[in-house]
């Protein structure tokens, strides 16, 4: 029923390569951020601010997560957003292009 | 949802609070009609209602659905799977991906029927019974009805459907059970879902004789906080005022995160209170379902700050947020005071302090058939 990869052969965060929004995964905007729900793991994630959810919707257009962090993160944030894709990577709302 | 989803920091709540574009936890019954007659069902169904919605309004619902981006409903019933149209609906919804969560009394789970499910993406099966053997469960639920989940949980497992979810509303009966009912998940690989007793539909004539006593209600938190791969669908946040809060998001969602659609469009702030003093509007009305959901006054009322009434002073209070509003409304208790099972114990005096005669709220929506099974018949 569900087409996630088991733990050992997901892709660990690395901000040097390309990625994208998880093809399973739809984004549904709110106030506070977004929600996004993954199809395969029936998962519900918060992202909880505007700049995450443009950051999360413009991986695809940058050659590197890194590139994309430093174009959308606000200044001084480059850290928490990072971390915060890491997170994101684990719970395979975005993945490697 | 049930809102089976991971503890969030309380900002995150306060904006829930206000509500959402969409709902997280859209519970959609189906059909008054059932074959069963559990003495505690909310929506105190048998009987099909002639003003059901039809099946191309239903789609109708089902596109707005997709519109909305609702990532999942919930669908109930009744007896969902009595609809002759439940699969053509189903493979409409999960088409739009629109997945779909349903609970069953398993009586329609054929090997065919298992097969035909096991073989759709987005579908999450439910299947309840309310004790791990079939004389605790036949009493709340009828006879044969335990043999009859049995058989669809075998279905199930036979057409390799995956896992899916055993659903029990806890009980008195049964909170002695809570190990055994693990174990029967288990030997299925399938996960545990516990949900509260609440005292609406005909659920409010046997409440007494079925909620668990304020010991159990101790034994069942510890019990959930050593399990947290448990689903409550968030039912169980009252009990978070005992210690460390149970996982989920541990507030009242109706009308904010959480709301019903029941079988004739008519749309409720959550699944346990459907009373016309909790009826936000009608899928059927102009604007429909997003029209409601978005400006009905009710909604707009349950999003704006709620008084914390009689537990203000309360320690307690952030932890448990006054507890279930369907809980406190059928038992005649005002909204801005303790849950009837508060932990503290003041629900307990604020209902003596009612009296046995303080009159409780009528329905008009009950479609219970003329007969029903006898609360503590033995199957």
């Amino acid at each position: 029923m569900t087409n996630a990869a088991p733990v050992a052969e997901r892709a660990l965060f690395d901000a040097a390569l390309a990625w994208r929004l998880h093809p399973q995964v739809a984004l549904r905007d709110e106030a506070f951020g977004a929600l996004a729900y993954h199809y395969g793991n029936r998962r519900l994630v918060f992202l909880k601010s505007r700049a995450l959810v443009e950051l999360v919707r413009s991986l695809e257009q940058y050659g590197s997560a890194a590139d994309a962090i430093d174009a959308i993160a606000p200044p001084g944030e480059a850290q928490r957003y990072r971390a915060t894709l890491a997170r994101l990577c684990r719970s395979e709302v975005i993945d490697v292009r | 949802m049930s809102v089976d989803v991971p503890t969030q920091p309380l900002v995150l709540k306060d904006r829930f609070k206000q509500g959402l574009a969409a709902p997280i936890c859209l519970t959609w019954e189906l059909t008054y009609a059932c074959n069963l007659a559990c003495v505690h069902c909310l929506s105190s169904s048998g009987r099909r209602d002639p003003n059901e919605l039809t099946t191309a309004e239903a789609m109708g619902v089902i596109d707005e659905m997709a519109a909305l981006q609702v990532f999942y409903v919930n669908v109930g019933g009744g007896e969902p799977m009595v609809r002759a149209d439940f699969f053509d609906l189903l493979s409409y919804a999960v088409g739009r991906k629109v997945g779909v969560k349903f609970s069953t009394n398993g009586t329609r789970i054929s090997a065919p029927r298992a097969q035909q499910l096991a073989a759709m993406d987005y579908v999450d099966i439910q299947i309840s019974v309310d004790g791990a053997d079939a004389p605790t469960n036949d009493a709340v639920r009828g006879e044969g009805s335990f043999a009859a989940a049995r058989r669809a949980m075998d279905n199930l497992a036979a057409a390799g459907f995956g896992q899916f979810k055993i659903s029990v509303v806890m009980t008195r009966q049964n909170v002695p059970q809570l190990d055994a009912l693990a174990g029967l998940a288990e030997h299925y690989g399938a996960q545990l879902r516990l949900t509260r007793l609440r005292p609406s539909g005909r659920g409010a004539d046997t409440w007494e004789q079925l909620h668990p006593t304020a010991a159990q209600q101790r034994d069942l938190y510890h019990w959930l906080i050593d399990r947290p791969d448990v689903l409550t669908g968030d039912s169980f946040f009252h009990l978070s005022a005992l210690g460390d809060p149970l996982e989920g998001l541990n507030l009242c969602g109706a009308g904010r995160v959480v709301c019903l659609i029941d079988p004739v469009g008519d749309v409720y702030a959550c699944p346990f209170v459907i009373h016309d003093e909790f009826l936000a509007g009608s899928v059927r009305d102009r604007g429909g379902f997003a029209e409601v959901w978005a400006h009905s006054p009710l909604f707009e009322e349950l999003r704006s700050p709620q008084s914390a009434g009689a537990c203000a002073s309360c320690g307690s209070f952030d932890a448990c947020q006054g507890g279930c509003m369907a809980a406190k409304f059928f038992t005649g208790l005002p909204l801005d005071g303790p849950d009837p099972e508060c932990v503290l114990g003041h629900g307990e005096t604020a209902l003596a302090a009612l009296g046995a005669h303080a009159p409780l709220p009528s329905v008009r929506t009950d479609h219970s058939r003329a007969v029903q099974v006898r609360l503590g018949r033995k199957g």
